[in-house]
């Protein structure tokens, strides 16, 4: 049996393994790493750099822009065509492999399981791809009339200059739906964060307020960053269905293009992953004086925070009823299941580092089973998501940053809420909380240790020294970690599980934690050279 | 055979002066494939009589990978294989990678195959040297030799010691050498003396200096060389010795380029501002 770190006293002081792992560095690069290995101090307030470039030669987790605006915003919406403008690989390894799930209504348009390329090649990199671009966005509209097609520009069309954004208006007039362009080059940004923004941009400047439509329900909200994984997402339109509160629109797990054209009708944005959507959140309370908050329901208890904030926004006796009836109702069930779970778990360690909230988020599901994270950290967060929002003046503008474009948004006089503006105004009076996240590292306990971006030799050091339970990350690092002896749960993908979002979904991710963290599979495997040899050699020695 | 690309800044005269003295090495019994390595295509103009070149892209886009040696190879003055490699419109696509599939198609067609006995090769680069795209001659071992057109005008000579800056990367790794300055003049004061020195510092020679001559321009719109159009012209004479000057050449080195600072200092001590 592997000797496990004490924990009883709290989290053991984990200087000593920082400065091996970066010992291992060279001096430049060891102390550019330092800054993004931060000992967690839930107190006091630390700093950690976050959203700034890779060193190169470094394994990192990250993905590029184009992946983080085709397939992480763009993606999950099933009635819009995503074709990508570039060589086929581009294409192909971004056919939605990360298990986005969606319900077509009889009849709708579902184009997610298809994977629409322009297929460049080399005679149109060297003339142009422009007019194969507008042969692909013709043909694709003969074969199935969608009702929008998004382009979205891979990294020589960037280089080569293609102008996507004159070829989706000349399209737009040429065949009367919506077509928009990206220019999303997979080398634009640090990470894919830099393709969120480009996609939350396009999104609001082509798509959102194209319908004015009048208002179907009471209560009416989005639902921001839920991207349906695993079917998280239909868990929680569940619990909005059962409580009378009317989803509008999802961004953009299970939705429509249509859903967004009128989102912002909504009364309330809730944002779940703060990194990728915040920008439309902050974007529609500009123009339309929607506000948002930050919820999670990742976790039980989670789940009926969010509830009852959103339930505390519309303050109505019969909605805020409901609402405690259907909690009370589940909790009934998360409990059950939780009691027999939580006994085996109890004490266990995990480690998780992904995405941009859900290494956040998911502590809160680990902690209601009694696991306690013992190191964490995000790809492609900024310093927001972990040290909160208030940090927000104080993080340094790069010349990273300063490339994508940042919209100016001026007020829509005539749809302006000026209701919920001041609905706002009187609520932040109460003590509620508007346009707030306070980030992962409030949330962890004492000398945890926050790591921005790690890399492969960063978690295998870390791995030799909490010997965790259980890993939290995703494709890229699934094996290594499994040949390390620990089990690792994709939290991109959720493997083959979920939903792991709502009450539901906290169920059954106890579940799926009972198995893993019972199991000892993985101790089992043993590499076979250390019994079989698997070269064998002599000496031969010269007298 | 002798692989042979000619640089220099846009406008200083590359095509012409490459032209005229493929046409010397004509009159002395070489054998010579020139290659345009320039979008416009326009560099073997004076060789066939005008514009008649089907590019290698423009045919390798209409006929697909259906390509003959012949469609794109075309005789032109004494016997002379032109090839122009083309390229998209300006502002379109990308010209350098152009040059890279127009190259490599040559290579895989056989374009040098023996039996067409080559002496030398030139390649006739576009102005400065813009991107990777443009340095395709240089690099691989395409062009052995280079050759710079300058004229003593203070940014032909700058983008002469860029180009020698490219050279040097290149020659470090491989077996390209810089066999000296071709001095188009311009006549600007001093200016043979000039290149001489700069020529110096960059650790070459100025293999030849080519005065001003109106002959040229007249060549030039009547679609010929000067050795074709007034074979008893001096100026004709002159692009002889170019010719015999670079049949002759032993010199090849790796240059060394100077600072911004030298450079300038360079035209100020030859009294450009006196």
């Amino acid at each position: 049996m592997v000797k496990k770190i004490d924990t009883t006293k709290g989290l053991p002081d984990p200087s000593e393994v920082m400065d091996e792992i970066l010992g291992k560095y060279p001096t430049k690069i060891a102390k550019k790493r330092k800054k993004s290995l931060v000992i967690n101090d839930p107190e006091g307030k630390k700093e950690i750099q976050a959203n700034v470039r890779t060193i190169p030669g470094i394994i990192t987790q990250r993905g590029c822009t184009y992946a983080g605006c085709k397939g992480v915003i763009l993606g999950p919406t099933r009635d819009v065509i995503n074709l990508v403008h570039g060589p086929i690989g581009c294409s192909f390894y971004a056919w939605l492999t990360r298990r986005n799930q969606t319900r077509v209504p009889e009849g709708g348009d579902n184009f997610i399981n298809y994977c629409f390329s322009t297929d460049i090649q080399d005679s149109n990199i060297v003339f142009g791809g422009e007019a194969k671009l507008k042969d692909a966005v013709r043909e694709a509209f003969e074969m199935f009339h969608p009702k929008a097609i998004g382009i979205f520009s891979t990294c020589p069309v960037g280089l080569i200059g293609d102008d996507v954004h004159a070829i989706s208006r000349e399209m737009k007039a040429e065949l009367g739906i919506n077509i928009f362009g990206f220019s999303c080059e997979g080398y634009r940004g640090v990470s894919q964060s830099a393709g969120h923004h480009i996609a939350n941009n396009g999104i609001f400047k082509h798509v959102v307020g194209n319908n004015n439509r009048d208002r179907i329900g009471k209560f009416q909200i989005n639902l921001l960053g839920e991207y349906n994984i695993g079917g998280d997402a239909f868990e929680l339109e569940r619990l909005f269905d059962e409580a009378g509160i009317t989803l509008l629109s999802t961004f953009s797990g299970n939705s429509t293009l249509k859903s967004m054209e009128y989102s912002h009708t909504a009364d309330l944005n809730l944002v779940m992953c703060h990194r990728s959507i915040n920008y439309i959140a902050e974007m529609m309370e500009e123009k339309y004086g929607v506000p948002w908050i930050k919820i999670s329901f990742i976790g039980a208890e989670g789940t009926a925070k969010a509830l009852r904030k959103t339930a505390g926004y519309f303050d109505d006796p019969e909605l805020t009823a409901k609402v405690e009836e259907i909690i009370e109702r589940e909790m009934k069930k998360v409990n059950a299941v939780k009691n027999t779970v939580k006994p085996k778990t109890e004490g266990k360690l995990a480690m998780m580092f992904v995405g941009g909230s859900r290494a956040h988020h998911y502590q809160d599901l680990f902690r209601e089973i009694g696991v306690t994270t013992v190191s964490a950290g995000y790809e492609f967060a900024h310093r927001d998501d972990y040290e909160g929002r208030d940090v927000i003046p104080s993080i340094k503008i790069d010349a990273d940053t300063r490339n994508i474009e940042n919209l100016t948004i001026e007020k829509d006089v005539e749809l302006y809420r000026d209701d919920l503006a001041a609905k706002k105004k009187q609520l932040l009076k109460d003590g509620y909380n508007f346009s707030d996240y306070e980030g992962m590292m409030p949330e962890m306990t004492k000398n945890s240790l926050v790591i921005d971006d790690i890399n492969h030799w960063e978690a295998e050091k870390l791995i030799e020294y909490y010997k965790p339970d259980v890993f939290c990350a995703g494709i890229k690092e699934k094996y290594i970690v499994q040949k390390a002896g620990i089990p690792l749960k994709q939290l991109h993908s959720y493997d083959y599980g979920g939903p792991y979002a709502g009450f539901e979904g906290a169920v059954n991710f106890y579940l799926e934690m009972e198995r893993m963290l019972g199991t000892q599979i993985w101790k089992m495997v043993d590499t076979p050279w250390k019994t079989e040899p698997e070269i064998v050699g002599s000496f031969a020695i010269n007298e | 055979m002798r692989k042979i690309a000619i640089y220099g800044k846009g406008g200083i005269g590359k095509s012409t002066t490459t032209q005229n003295t493929v046409a010397g090495l004509v009159e002395a019994g070489k054998k010579i494939m020139v290659v345009g390595c320039d979008p416009k295509a326009d560099s073997t103009r004076l060789l066939l009589g005008g514009l008649a070149q089907k590019t290698v892209l423009d045919t390798l886009r209409e006929e697909g990978e259906d390509v003959d040696l012949d469609d794109i190879v075309l005789p032109g003055y004494g016997g002379v294989r032109c090839v122009e490699s083309g390229g998209p419109e300006p502002g379109v696509g990308c010209a350098g990678r152009g040059i890279i599939t127009s190259i490599n198609m040559l290579e895989q067609l056989g374009a040098w195959d023996e039996k067409y006995a080559i002496d030398y090769t030139f390649y006739d680069v576009l102005g400065d040297v813009v991107c990777g795209g443009f340095a395709m001659p240089i690099r691989e071992g395409k062009a052995e030799e280079i050759y710079i057109v300058v004229s003593g005008e203070m940014m032909a000579m700058y983008a002469a010691n860029n180009i020698c800056k490219g050279i040097r990367k290149y020659a470090q790794n491989g077996v390209v050498r810089l066999g000296g300055l071709i001095c188009n003049s311009r006549n600007v004061d001093h200016e043979s003396a000039m290149i001489e020195e700069l020529a110096k510092k960059l650790g070459t020679q100025m293999l030849h200096f080519i005065p001003r001559d109106n002959v040229v321009q007249r060549a030039e719109i009547h679609r010929k060389t000067v050795i074709e159009y007034e074979p008893e012209h001096e100026q004709a004479d002159e692009y002889r010795k170019l010719s015999v000057a670079i049949d002759q050449n032993k010199m090849f080195i790796i240059p060394t380029p100077l600072e911004i600072e030298d450079l300038e200092k360079l035209l100020i001590d030859f009294g450009i501002d006196s």
